[in-house]
């Protein structure tokens, strides 16, 4: 899963994406997944990273993990897979 | 330590159509009722709860009671079985000092059930069977009449009673408003009113105490409440003065709003109701103004039921699930279905999480639990990142929904009262199977 390359987001969880001119706000955790997705990191990564930092388990996790992806695609900010 | 989770989230931002409220809003959380944790509540008596606040009821009351009080010597209030009969209700206001105002057969027993002495009960509604009618003239009952048939049952019943019944006729009248109401009592305007008042006035076997109106329900206008007292005490002076006869009472009804947000309405409605005030402003001018004799002035009956009961309840419950919908829109479904929250088909009911969450708001449509596509409490609100497990209290439930609600696919819950030292009682059993089909028989071929 590979984010697309121009996209340009801020600190405090502002996102731009010049291609379809739209503007995003992320809430913290959303800003980390993001960051991570985008130094490509795997799913299984991203959730033992998050799940070491916040009281969440794993199970737990995963679920909001690929209900966020999901909005990501349907934003369409992630490259077409293959 | 870890940090608290939240769900992930990414939002849209849409320039140049402002939300309706003009900002985002936070959510502020509802942690507690009257000093009890809501988790603790859910805890001890199941998800989904009913929690109505004696505190609040009380307090409704008093502050209903001083605003007619100090502006009208003489007044009345009559609890409104409808809205919610639950004894526990009932009694409060009994003990505050309200009568019974009911509309059937049923809640009439109810109230002799709670001790009311029939000699305070209001019987209203346009069906009373000729049993009923009998009881509740030999309990000295006052019995609002809706049509001609009705009253000739009545005249009847006196012919052959030694009780004179004490009656009061329902006119329903043009205040200005749309919709009318002219489907229950007699009409002013046409003179029907007028009629009934000549008839009941010249038969001996009947006593003419009063008059009734029920203008609308949910009335944001006052004025509509001024030009219903002027017709009724313009009637009730001009039985005085070709009767020679004083009105005991004048019942000016209900339909006090409270400050839940009608569908479709576009301010919020604790934004526009009108409080206790200025609906006793307009209601008690219009009296004091009037013909009737000032040393004769009737008793101020008022039925307030939703501004009295409305604040005190609050329907606790639990997050089952979020989901997306096919175009990414966020839905939750809740455990508070539209079977126990009959009033989520006419207002955008006031949800809260009842723990602090961050300032991240997801417009989300919130589903109950029933397998029914009208299952629907919220079409669209700004809602917190709640996940799986978590409470929310959802505010103002105390009218109707606890007796208009349906026994349907799930049970109706627990409901518990909390009183005014804080501590939570079970008023209401959560229905379980043998309730639901107690009342079936099963034929022989079929068992």
């Amino acid at each position: 899963m590979k984010l697309k390359r121009n996209i340009a987001v801020s600190e405090s969880g502002f996102l731009f994406d010049p291609t379809g001119g739209e503007s995003y706000s992320l809430n913290e955790i959303g800003l980390e997944i993001f960051n991570l997705i985008r130094d490509r990191k795997t799913a299984d990564e991203i959730s033992s990273q998050i799940t070491s930092e916040y009281d969440v388990a794993r199970d737990d996790f995963e679920k909001y993990y690929f209900d966020f992806v999901g909005m990501l695609r349907q934003y369409k900010l992630l490259e077409d897979e293959e | 330590m870890k940090k608290q989770f939240e769900r992930p989230y990414i939002k849209k931002i849409r320039a140049g159509i402002p939300s309706k409220f003009g900002m985002s809003v936070h959510n502020e959380p509802v942690t507690h009722i009257d000093n009890n944790p809501v988790p603790e509540l859910i805890k001890q008596f199941g998800s989904p709860l009913f929690v109505i606040s004696e505190k609040t009821l009380r307090e409704t009351y008093a502050i209903e009671k001083r605003a007619f009080q100090t502006r009208y010597p003489r007044i009345q209030l009559a609890w409104s079985y409808k809205t919610n009969y639950l004894d526990a209700v009932c009694r409060v206001f009994h003990q505050e000092g309200s009568w019974a105002e009911v509309v059937s057969g049923f809640e009439y027993d109810k109230a002799l059930g709670n001790n009311v002495p029939g000699s305070q009960i209001i019987f209203n509604g346009p069906y009373k069977t000729e049993e009923e009618l009998r009881k509740a003239i030999g309990n000295d009952s006052f019995i609002h009449i809706d049509h001609f048939d009705e009253l000739y049952a009545i005249i009847s019943i006196a012919q052959n009673s030694d009780k004179k019944p004490k009656v009061a006729i329902r006119v329903n009248m043009d205040t200005g408003v749309y919709p009318m109401w002219d489907r229950f009592g007699f009409n002013y305007e046409n003179g029907e009113a007028w009629d009934a008042l000549n008839r009941i006035s010249l038969d001996n076997n009947l006593e003419l105490v009063g008059l009734h109106t029920h203008i609308g329900t949910y009335m944001l206008s006052t004025d509509a409440y001024k030009t219903a007292m002027t017709k009724l005490a313009d009637l009730a002076a001009r039985v005085e003065k070709k009767h020679n006869k004083s009105l005991k009472y004048i019942d000016i009804g209900g339909g006090f709003a409270s400050g839940n947000t009608l569908k479709g309405a576009y301010y919020q409605g604790r934004d526009i109701v009108p409080g206790f005030d200025e609906y006793a402003e307009a209601i008690t001018s219009a009296l004091i103004n009037s013909e009737l004799n000032p040393s004769k002035l009737p008793l101020l009956i008022l039925e307030t039921g939703r501004a009295l009961v409305d604040d005190a309840g609050f329907l606790l419950g639990t997050v089952i699930a979020n989901k997306r919908l096919s175009d990414g829109r966020r839905s939750t479904i809740v455990d508070t279905g539209v079977n126990i929250l009959f009033t989520s088909f006419w207002y955008e009911h006031e949800i809260h999480p009842a723990k602090s969450t961050s300032d991240h708001l997801e417009e989300t449509t919130l589903y109950g639990p029933l397998c029914m596509n009208i299952d629907v409490i919220r079409e669209a609100v700004a809602f917190p990142l709640l996940r799986k497990g978590d409470n929310f209290v959802i505010k103002r439930v105390g009218a109707y929904n606890m007796t208009q609600w349906m026994q349907f696919i799930t049970y109706r819950p627990n409901i518990v009262l909390i009183d005014m030292e804080g501590k939570a009682h079970l008023v209401r059993e959560a229905e379980n199977l043998d309730s639901v089909r107690g009342n079936e028989r099963i034929p022989d071929h079929l068992k």
